[in-house]
């Protein structure tokens, strides 16, 4: 038995112990309360070293190629960044290398510096502010989004040239469903339970 | 006794719930210019957002006054053989209509048009409902905050789009595109409306109901 209070109407609610898979959900609003997951240290784990993987093969193997005629444009996941920072837009640049880029690496990294001691029943040090910073992270994450900007890309440069997805662009779509695997397997409610007890 | 006891929310108790980790905690009532820590992770503890509904009016104003340029200004710039070509989003959607690419003309229209604007709706529906009280749907009017705050992101992909364009097109004097000036206020629209629905307290709307109870 325990308390907790509904973060979308503040409403308290006495949450007896639950059984694996299922989720509580506030009486009044019907947002999720919490749910409880299955091994879901070793599942986030698992999904996190995949994702690190094929991050690796997405920023170095070529991305996108364009082909017109006798022309052959080849590019890499960085080269739009790097090419709008050429062109002054600096904010903009810096904005997608964060939201593509930067932050989806960061999660993947916090995730393993959390996860694999608490797996090992140890504590990393300051694993407290490094998941609650990993929480903040979440909605500005946004590989997702950027694979729909590829597909849209792709279907308007269709009618002018002939558009050859690489190694990269695989790995990345790969890499968005990994990394939704891994952040739906976190059973937060069970990691702060850990983080928290002593 | 059970009743009572079952609907009432942390404030009323006395309580209050971490953003961060949602420990339920009492409330330390902390003193002017000071701040309560969560016990557990750490986190600023504030039974309700601060300043919730003049942070949520400014930036939303901020981000509204940010569409129009937005809109207006060119989103890319294509050269091709020496003439330039000016897009904006609106153009690019109709492009997409001529093309017979329907389905991504539907794509941009509502990621980069009807999100942001409905979103402008209903948070301004939002604050003014708390602001008067209202008592009305407040169910409703959670799932509506619920699905503004989810989607709000998804308006980041014609950014993303002209991220790619700009360097698969970069053929010098044959073909050439560029950012143009629309893209940077686009993207600090999607941001600031992340952030304003971000400051949005949800528990301001359940507030009113408990008054009475
Ligand atoms: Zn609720
Ligand atoms: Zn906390």
């Amino acid at each position: 038995m325990q308390q907790i209070a509904c973060h979308e109407c503040d409403l308290v609610h006495t949450v007896p112990k639950m059984a694996v898979g299922t989720s509580a959900r506030c009486v009044r609003c019907g947002s999720v309360l919490f749910s409880i997951k299955a091994q879901s240290i070793d599942r986030t784990l698992a999904w996190t070293i995949a994702g690190l993987v094929l991050y690796g093969v997405a920023v170095s193997f070529p991305f996108l190629t364009m082909k017109s005629g006798a022309i052959m444009q080849q590019t890499a996941l960085l080269s739009g960044m790097q090419q709008l920072f050429l062109q002054g837009e600096i904010v903009l640049a810096t904005l997608v290398l964060l939201t593509c880029v930067l932050i989806p690496l960061l999660q993947m990294l916090i995730l393993l510096y959390v996860f694999l001691p608490l797996k090992l029943n140890i504590r990393a040090i300051y694993a407290i502010p490094t998941f609650r910073l990993f929480q903040h992270f979440r909605p500005w994450s946004m590989i997702e989004i950027y694979m729909l900007g590829i597909l849209v890309a792709i279907v308007k440069l269709a009618k002018i040239a002939t558009i050859v997805p690489g190694l990269a662009v695989g790995a990345f779509g790969l890499l968005v469903i990994v990394l939704t695997c891994a952040i739906s397997s976190i059973d937060t409610h069970l990691i702060w339970q850990r983080l928290g007890s002593d | 006794m059970k009743n009572e006891k079952i609907f009432a929310s942390a404030k009323q108790l006395g309580l209050v719930s971490c953003h961060d980790c949602h420990l339920l905690s009492r409330w330390p009532k902390p003193a002017h210019r000071q701040i309560a820590l969560c016990p557990r992770c750490g986190g600023p503890l504030h039974q309700r957002k601060v300043h919730s509904i003049a942070r949520t009016w400014a930036l939303l104003l901020a981000a509204i006054i940010l569409y129009i340029p937005a809109n207006v200004l060119p989103m890319t710039v294509t050269t091709t053989l020496g003439s330039a070509q000016a897009d904006t989003i609106m153009s690019g959607v109709s492009y997409f209509i001529h093309s017979g690419s329907w389905e991504i003309a539907l794509v941009i229209f509502t990621a980069s048009i009807f999100v942001p604007l409905m979103k402008f709706i209903i948070l301004i529906y939002l604050l003014l409902s708390v602001q008067f009280k209202s008592v009305k749907r407040p169910k409703d009017r959670t799932v509506l905050y619920r699905i503004t705050e989810a989607v709000g992101r998804w308006s980041m992909v014609d950014v993303y789009v002209v991220t790619i364009l700009v360097a698969l097109v970069k053929l010098g004097v044959l073909a050439n595109i560029e950012a143009g000036p629309a893209a940077i206020y686009f993207a600090s629209v999607v941001v600031i409306t992340m952030i304003a629905a971000e400051s949005f307290d949800p528990r301001l709307i359940w507030d009113v109901m408990e008054v009475d109870a």
